[in-house]
């Protein structure tokens, strides 16, 4: 059971002009969009800049506010309450945490890193200080650094020891659910491995959930256990990470794992043949997976819990019986 | 098969940056050769001295806090001894350059025709009507829809993959035999990047011009060039052919990277992460072998007092012996 | 463009509304009134009494405001009980010269402030830089009195070369004589104020130009071959002068305002002046006159300072 539901979230900005700078027209970053979290479990937002995927956890953290729609913690509606000081959703605020590209950048550079991951312990638990040191000691070292680093600020480290301490903080108020918003997207490839590695293991320690957002694949296909794939404010393609990888549906999936350079040189031509057919296949068969506006259809059924946003009318056998084949394959 | 003449030809060179009183060389050693019609892709992390080879090769550095010393050999000149007036003649009009970011790369100020059209007029004696004919060409080359439009268009106005067109286009305005790309699709969605590949290779076919790719992301090494050198620490660590770099990957910097690409595990697996930091120029370590403190398991006889870059198959050069010991940590040898 | 103006011109109405009345509200909560100074054991206290009601000083605020604001629509904002004449008449004198000394400064600022910070920025962490460096940090530190004293004292008292009191000799006759005298007047107080408005502009440029020096599309454009003269002129100079620009309008309002120190100092009869002096004898219907006068100035420069960035720059369109 999912202990996290978005349902039919959507978040618009309103476009201004003429004379009296009424509304004119609404930007639809978020478009109707619902998911259900499940303890434990790693949830994967893919989807290219601009796709909404941030929008969606910061809505969730309150960073953004919700147009319409219903964010459920606990079957406890949330919506647009997490920055909301009321008692009655402290719990809220303490298991839901957010980590960013640069995590520390949201961190006073004149706090020391005990100060910075102490204050969430005492807002939440009113530890003792000696206690504080032991906790931050302690979580310094399940992301591997050394406990002296907790009277350091936070320009004094490198970009993989700091989304380290960005996890390390947001692991401290013990929460349930760490949003991931393009953690090791600004990393090199060994620190990324070192970032991705630590996210697993205080997951299994925890018990943590994540909501893992990237336009990298190949993170989100490591990291995750579902996967959706967004297009312009809405879930294109919803399942399993084997489902959607290995057996895509829509078009635009398809497209994007198309595009991910293979690693294996000897395939390069091959790779090309059929990165430019699903292109070719993309520009023709637009209109069957975008209504008139452009506007990706609401997500059916496909096959259990892999759901595909597909024209109504459309029957699914046709689709079935197509052969599938992509580029995509680990 | 005949033998080439090097289109660019590296012959140890060393950046070194001032710090107080002190250089410290970011690119400490260098040798490459550039041939026509080639794509050398230049791989390696943040710091490894990568990005500081394409400025210094285009010479962008300030003369104040940066020392060159060695060799690039362009057409019997030596590039480091040339003035600033000679440079200006080589810059656009031999070597094009592309840059990471886009938007940053453009000026904000400019419309997209006065910037391409300035790369033209300091290398040409185009008048105004040639010069737009050629501004128009180019942008239809790099597959710009709409150029009329475009081109009087500002960067803003453009998407990110339109933008890196406009750079392309400006790095080809005088069809410079060589095209210098430092990280050109890393600011780039995934599609887009497949996209701005096929083009630079399409345009490679087209020209002969030898490119030379700057990347940390692999999986484009692997889809776009034809040679790769892997850069540890301001070293060239190894040099292969792309199919045998990545079938036969020898240096233990190489082979640690290939590693850590996130992939599926199998239950209780890790990504492969590597010992410690890269060491921050000022503490790299000059003597011995510069990856020894991220493998410290190997014994002390792996490692060379001066490890040099020799070949150890047809056109596959490793730098020290190392590579003949490494096995990974809890791995049996 | 002409949309946007004509939609913040638009939008000027209920600000200008709103600052009247606060400004009213306000003046009418000050202690005293233009009468307070005649109270004296040989006047009347009734006859003070009878005065305020013939002026209408003892009317409900809103009669008042409403009244005021009838007057000002026909062009009559009231009389200056100091001057004993027209506000607009006691204004209007001092704004001429307020303009002519805002004017000068302005000119001497930029042709201050433009080469220093354009050097400084483009060889920076030379000998002249640090000099510029010591100029700025000298500049900014010392107060206006300090300077506009220290200026009196030696230019105009000490060497005696400047005259240190006054916009003109009253002597000087015939036109030529008039604006020499005029000039002669002007150049200490608008050399201080020029020195003191240099500081910000050194400071945004130099530091725009470093910033500028190393961005990307310096890069692109040197690695285009473009020689380095060009590189400063076509890209860097423009990009750097956009926050120099973004502040040109409230430069120009400027002009009209006034420096109440400068003036003070130099009793030069100008905006700044007449401003304090309304202040100290409580003559409010200047005072309010002119604080509406300001606070439309602010309005005004805001509106052009937006509309001077949109022109530069592309990226900002407001519509």
């Amino acid at each position: 059971m999912g202990f996290l539901e978005v349902q039919d979230l959507k978040i618009h900005y309103p476009i201004r002009g003429g004379i009296l700078n009424t509304i004119q027209d609404y930007v639809r970053a978020v478009d109707g969009v619902s998911l259900k979290i499940e303890s434990g479990k790693t949830y994967g937002l893919v989807g290219e800049s601009g796709s909404g995927k941030t929008t969606i956890g910061k809505t969730i953290v309150g960073l953004e506010k919700a147009t319409s729609g219903k964010i459920l913690y606990e079957g406890e509606n949330v919506t647009n309450k997490a920055r909301s000081r009321n008692k009655k959703y402290a719990n809220y605020n303490k298991d839901v945490q957010m980590i960013f590209q640069d995590s520390t950048s949201s961190m006073n550079p004149k706090k020391r890193i005990i100060d910075v991951m102490g204050e969430p312990m005492k807002n939440y638990f009113d530890y003792t200080p000696a206690e504080i040191k032991r906790r931050v000691a302690e979580l310094l070292d399940i992301v591997g650094m050394n406990a002296e680093a907790m009277y350091k600020y936070p320009h004094e480290f490198s970009g993989g020891q700091r989304q380290r301490i960005g996890v390390a903080r947001a692991v401290a108020s013990d929460p349930k659910l760490i949003i991931a918003d393009e953690p090791t997207s600004a990393l090199d490839l060994s620190v990324q491995a070192q970032v991705l590695n630590f996210m697993r293991r205080i997951q299994k320690e925890y018990n943590l959930s994540y909501l893992f957002i990237s336009h990298d694949l190949g993170v989100v296909q490591h990291m995750s256990d579902d996967i959706a794939i967004m297009h312009r404010g809405r879930f294109v393609e919803r399942g399993p990470k084997q489902e959607i990888y290995q057996n895509p549906q829509h078009i635009y999936t398809k497209r994007l794992l198309s595009a991910i350079p293979d690693m294996d040189p000897t395939k390069r031509a091959s790779q090309k043949v059929e990165r430019q057919r699903v292109e070719a296949e993309y520009d023709a068969q637009e209109a069957e997976y975008y209504d008139e506006n452009g506007r990706v259809y609401d997500l059916q059924p496909f096959d259990g819990d892999h759901m595909v946003a597909l024209k109504p009318d459309e029957p699914n056998s046709s689709l079935q019986n197509e052969t599938i084949n992509t580029g995509g394959e680990a | 098969m005949a033998v080439e003449r090097n289109l660019l030809e590296i012959n140890n060179l060393k950046t070194g940056f001032r710090f107080g009183e002190e250089y410290h060389n970011a690119v400490d050693g260098v040798s490459l050769t550039l041939k026509k019609n080639e794509i050398l892709a230049i791989v390696g992390e943040s710091g490894c001295g990568k990005s500081t080879l394409a400025t210094s090769i285009m010479g962008l550095h300030d003369h104040k806090n940066t020392k060159i010393t060695g060799e690039i050999l362009y057409k019997d000149l030596n590039l480091i001894d040339l003035n600033e007036k000679l440079y200006n003649r080589i810059r656009g009009n031999d070597i094009g350059m592309i840059f990471q970011d886009p938007l940053g790369s453009l000026n904000p100020l400019m419309t997209i025709y006065k910037q391409i059209a300035e790369a033209l007029v300091y290398h040409s004696d185009l008048n105004e009507k040639q010069i737009r004919a050629r501004v128009l060409e180019l942008l239809n080359q790099v597959g710009i829809p709409r150029p009329e439009q475009i081109m009087k268009s500002y960067p803003h106005e453009l998407s990110g993959g339109m933008r890196q067109r406009v750079v392309i286009a400006i790095a080809l305005a005088n069809k410079p035999p060589i095209i210098i790309a430092d990280e050109p699709t890393t600011a780039l969605d995934v599609t887009i990047q497949a996209q701005i590949l096929d083009l630079m290779i399409d345009i490679q076919n087209e020209t002969g011009s030898g490119i030379i790719l700057i990347t940390h992301d692999l999986g484009v090494v692997a889809q776009t060039a034809d040679r790769v050198a892997v850069m540890y620490a301001g070293q060239i660590v190894e040099e292969a052919p792309v199919e045998e770099l990545f079938a036969n990957p020898k240096h233990p910097y190489t082979r640690s990277l290939l590693n850590s690409i996130p992939h599926e595990l199998e239950e209780g697996e890790e990504l492969h992460v590597i010992h410690g930091t890269v060491p921050s120029l000022q503490k790299l370590p000059r003597k011995g072998d510069r990856f020894r403190p991220r493998i410290p398991w190997l014994p002390d006889e792996a490692f060379d007092e001066d490890p040099e870059l020799t070949e150890v198959a047809p056109n596959h050069k490793v730098r020290g012996n190392s590579w003949k010991h490494f096995y990974f940590e809890g791995e049996e040898n | 463009m002409w949309k946007t103006i004509f939609r913040r011109l638009l939008l000027m109405i209920p600000q200008i509304i709103i600052l009247s009345i606060l400004i009213f509200i306000i003046a009418e909560f000050m202690p005293g009134d233009p009468f307070t100074g005649m109270i004296d054991p040989n006047v009347d206290p009734a006859q003070i009494d009878a005065l305020r009601e013939q002026f209408g000083l003892n009317d409900p605020l809103p009669v008042k405001y409403v009244r005021w604001v009838g007057n000002a629509l026909q062009g009559d904002f009231g009389r200056s009980f100091n001057y004993k004449t027209d506000v607009l008449n006691v204004i209007g004198d001092r704004l001429g010269n307020t303009v002519r000394l805002s004017l000068l400064s302005t000119v001497l600022t930029y042709l201050i402030a433009l080469p220093l910070g354009i050097f400084s920025g483009r060889y920076n962490d030379t000998l002249f830089d640090k000099g510029v460096i010591i100029y700025n940090f000298v500049s900014f530190a010392v107060p206006t009195f300090v300077l506009a004293l220290l200026m009196v004292f030696v230019f105009g008292y000490n060497l005696g070369w400047f005259p240190s009191r006054g916009s003109i000799d009253v002597q000087a006759s015939g036109f030529w004589e008039e604006s020499w005298s005029r000039l002669y007047h002007l150049i200490l107080p608008s050399i201080t104020t020029a020195i003191l408005g240099t500081t910000s502009i050194i400071q945004f440029l130099r530091t725009e130009i470093i910033d500028a020096k190393t961005s990307d599309y310096v890069k692109t454009a040197r690695s285009k071959g473009v020689p380095i003269d060009k590189v400063y002129t076509r890209h860097i100079f423009r990009n750097a002068s956009l926050p120099i620009a973004s502040g040109f309008g409230y430069t120009i309002v400027n002009l009209l305002t006034g420096s109440i120190f400068i003036e003070r100092i130099f009793n030069y009869s100008g905006m700044g002046n007449l401003f304090i002096e309304s202040i100290l004898s409580r003559d409010y219907s200047v005072i309010f006159v002119l604080v509406l006068f300001y606070g439309i100035l602010g309005l005004i420069g805001t509106l052009l300072s937006d509309l001077i960035l949109m022109t530069v720059d592309p990226r900002i369109r407001i519509d």
